[in-house]
């Protein structure tokens, strides 16, 4: 099918996310017209970063109630693009503010909803998806049964296309936002400077029960140091009030899928798998051989992490330099 | 206030899960059912405003099949008023879209000012359910609370976790809140609670929703295959000297995985 795709291109702050370059990435192999629409207050810069990453047409709306994430400002803005370009297929990224936005005007518009997709393809006509469900113990083919479709793709599951020389066309939409915003955003709060998220990261490093003590996530951050990386955690290290809830990966936690996933002194419960078995690569280091963490991950080493920790982040130290 | 919480009787997070012969859809056998461990959060939250107002209404709505009576009946006893459950046939088996349309008719009859959901549905994620509710109901909507907070006792500010942040975010109601972990601590129900959940009614309904647009037949997305997850095989355990191992897996980040 050649066809049209429309992607949201997702930012905040007036930057891109890096995944929407992903999302631009597929919209080109599954289309043959690759139109992009960037939501905000005065974010037309971004337009030219989307062209280089395949976008043809970037379409506009700029207001200043947009600035933050208003999500039925948001919804009017995509479902007007959407009347607008008629694509077959509208493709955010699985974020917080992807999954937001794809659920309200799914419903608003009627369209075939395929969320947090690990792979999309086009099957004789229809979309097709990979998706994880019951916690990442099955993974499921989903069928779009009509077009258009709206899916969300899971950041990292694409690559990042190479850059092209290319200028996208360039226009402003209007848009009926409603009157009153019914749910506005009144503070947003950043976490500590310098923090990366794990939603984020590229690397991750998490410790669990086994690190003991709430003062070695020093030591699991000085891992994360050397790798760039974020730190995670199991449940058991954020109920026992060690680290804040929002570096828990797992069932009840957060889904990730990094380049690499270190585990540090995590058992590999399947509610922790749940949240990162999709990982490109996995290192864990455990001092029980039989740790099931070990069963889905491509390095395991057995031993202290209290010894093995140290040595990681000297040989990685040594390896950079 | 009059809440509803809307509550999916899911497989526990410990249960085995085996594809049923057909290949895209779960064996029932044996599996343990619990209520969705993001509602208890919705159940919990709904509780705690009721008894900070010490007046108000707190019903439970669930699609899905009768067996579902028990998952409702637990809510009933953490203190929950009464259930109503949406367990006609052609009203079940549709994807998130068409349950969002089916709540939302119940909803509209039951009339309450706030609606919370959980985040999400631990079986099949579909991740829609909640928001989309909100869009049939024209109602606005926060999603993934992780605290809500009443100035008025009218408008709910509430905070949402957001990538390397939170939001603070009002809204008027009524609105649907969907509930994210770290909301609060469910309760455990009490002997007593458990006796009383005994006598509280659970209601079964069939609203009205043109009947295209819902179920199987009305689905946008349909299960086309289950599969287990792939394998991920093959990987090296290292038990040696942590000295000659860590240089060893370093390498191999490096060459094979080509991280470093
Ligand atoms: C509904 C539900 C939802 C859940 N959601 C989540 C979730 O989202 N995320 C999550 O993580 N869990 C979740 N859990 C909890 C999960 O079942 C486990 O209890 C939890 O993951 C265990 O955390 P852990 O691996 O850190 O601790 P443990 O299982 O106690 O493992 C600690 C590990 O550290 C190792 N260790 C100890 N000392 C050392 C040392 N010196 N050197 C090296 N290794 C050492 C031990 O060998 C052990 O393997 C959930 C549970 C339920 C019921
Ligand atoms: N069949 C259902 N009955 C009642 N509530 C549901 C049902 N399905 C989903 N929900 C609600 O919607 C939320 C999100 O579900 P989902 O969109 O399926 O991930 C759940 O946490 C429930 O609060």
């Amino acid at each position: 099918m050649a066809g049209r795709v429309l992607v949201f291109a997702e930012q905040r702050d007036g930057q891109c996310r890096k995944s929407v370059f992903e999302a631009l990435g597929l919209a080109a192999q599954l289309g043959d017209e690759v139109h992009a629409l960037l939501v905000g207050d005065a974010v037309a810069s971004q337009a030219a970063e989307l062209g280089a990453h395949g976008a043809q047409t970037v379409h506009t709306v700029e207001d200043e109630r947009l600035a933050r994430y208003w999500n039925e400002g948001y919804a009017a803005a995509l479902a007007a693009a959407i009347d607008t370009v008629q694509p077959d297929l509208v493709l955010l990224i699985a974020t917080v503010m992807g999954k937001d936005l794809l659920a309200r005007v799914a419903a608003r518009r009627n369209l075939a909803a395929l969320t947090d997709c690990i792979t999309l393809t086009e099957n004789e006509g229809t979309f097709e998806a990979v998706k994880s469900m019951y916690g990442g113990k099955i993974f499921a083919t989903i069928r779009a049964k009509r077009t258009p479709a709206i899916a969300s793709l899971r950041p990292s599951a694409y690559p990042v296309p190479e850059r092209q020389e290319a200028q996208p066309t360039v226009q402003a939409l209007a848009v009926d936002l409603p009157a009153e915003q019914r749910a506005r955003v009144v503070e947003v709060r950043k976490k500590e400077e310098g923090q990366i998220d794990v939603q984020e990261a590229e690397v991750i490093v998490s410790g669990g029960r086994g690190i003991k003590d709430p003062k070695n996530f020093e030591m699991i951050a000085g891992l994360a140091q050397v790798f760039g990386a974020a730190v995670g955690a199991s449940r058991a290290a954020v109920d026992a009030g060690w680290i804040d809830h929002s570096h828990q990966v797992g069932q009840t936690g957060k889904t990730v899928s990094p380049k690499l996933y270190v585990a540090v002194g995590i058992s590999g419960a399947i509610q922790h798998l749940a949240g990162m078995r999709t990982s490109q690569c996995i290192l864990a280091i455990n001092k029980d051989p039989d740790a099931p963490i070990f069963s889905i991950a491509d390095y395991g080493i057995v031993g202290d992490l209290f010894k093995v920790v140290p040595a990681l982040v000297a040989e990685v130290k040594k390896v950079q330099a | 206030m009059k809440i509803v919480v809307c509550m999916k009787p899911v497989p526990s997070s410990e249960a085995r899960i085996n594809i049923a012969s057909d290949g895209r859809s779960i064996d029932p056998t044996d599996v343990e059912m619990v209520a969705n461990p993001y509602d208890e959060y919705a159940v919990e939250e709904a509780l705690r405003i009721k008894e900070a107002r010490g007046e108000g209404e707190v019903i439970v709505l669930t699609v899905a099949a009768e067996a579902a009576r028990s998952e409702i009946r637990k809510c009933l006893a953490m203190g929950v008023d009464r259930g109503v459950i949406v367990q006609d046939p052609a009203l079940l088996g549709g994807d998130g879209i068409g349950t969002a349309r089916v709540l939302a008719a119940v909803i509209r009859e039951l009339e309450p000012e706030l609606v919370l959901c959980g985040k999400l549905s631990i079986d099949v994620e579909s991740d829609v359910v909640g928001i989309a509710l909100a869009e049939y109901l024209d109602w606005p909507h926060v999603s993934l609370a992780t605290k809500i907070e009443w100035p008025d006792g009218k408008m709910a500010k509430v905070q949402r976790e957001i990538e390397g942040g939170a939001e603070i975010v009002e809204v008027s109601l009524p609105a649907v809140v969907t509930a994210e972990k770290g909301l609060n601590e469910p309760r455990y129900a009490s002997l007593k609670g458990i006796m009383a959940a005994k006598r509280k009614p659970i209601e079964a309904v069939t609203p009205s929703v043109d009947a295209g647009q819902v179920g199987a037949a009305g689905a946008g997305v349909e299960i086309v295959a289950m599969n287990p997850p792939p394998a991920r095989g093959g990987g090296k355990k290292f038990e040696g000297e942590i000295e000659e191992v860590v240089p060893q897996v370093v390498e191999l980040l490096k060459s094979e995985a080509k991280i470093l």
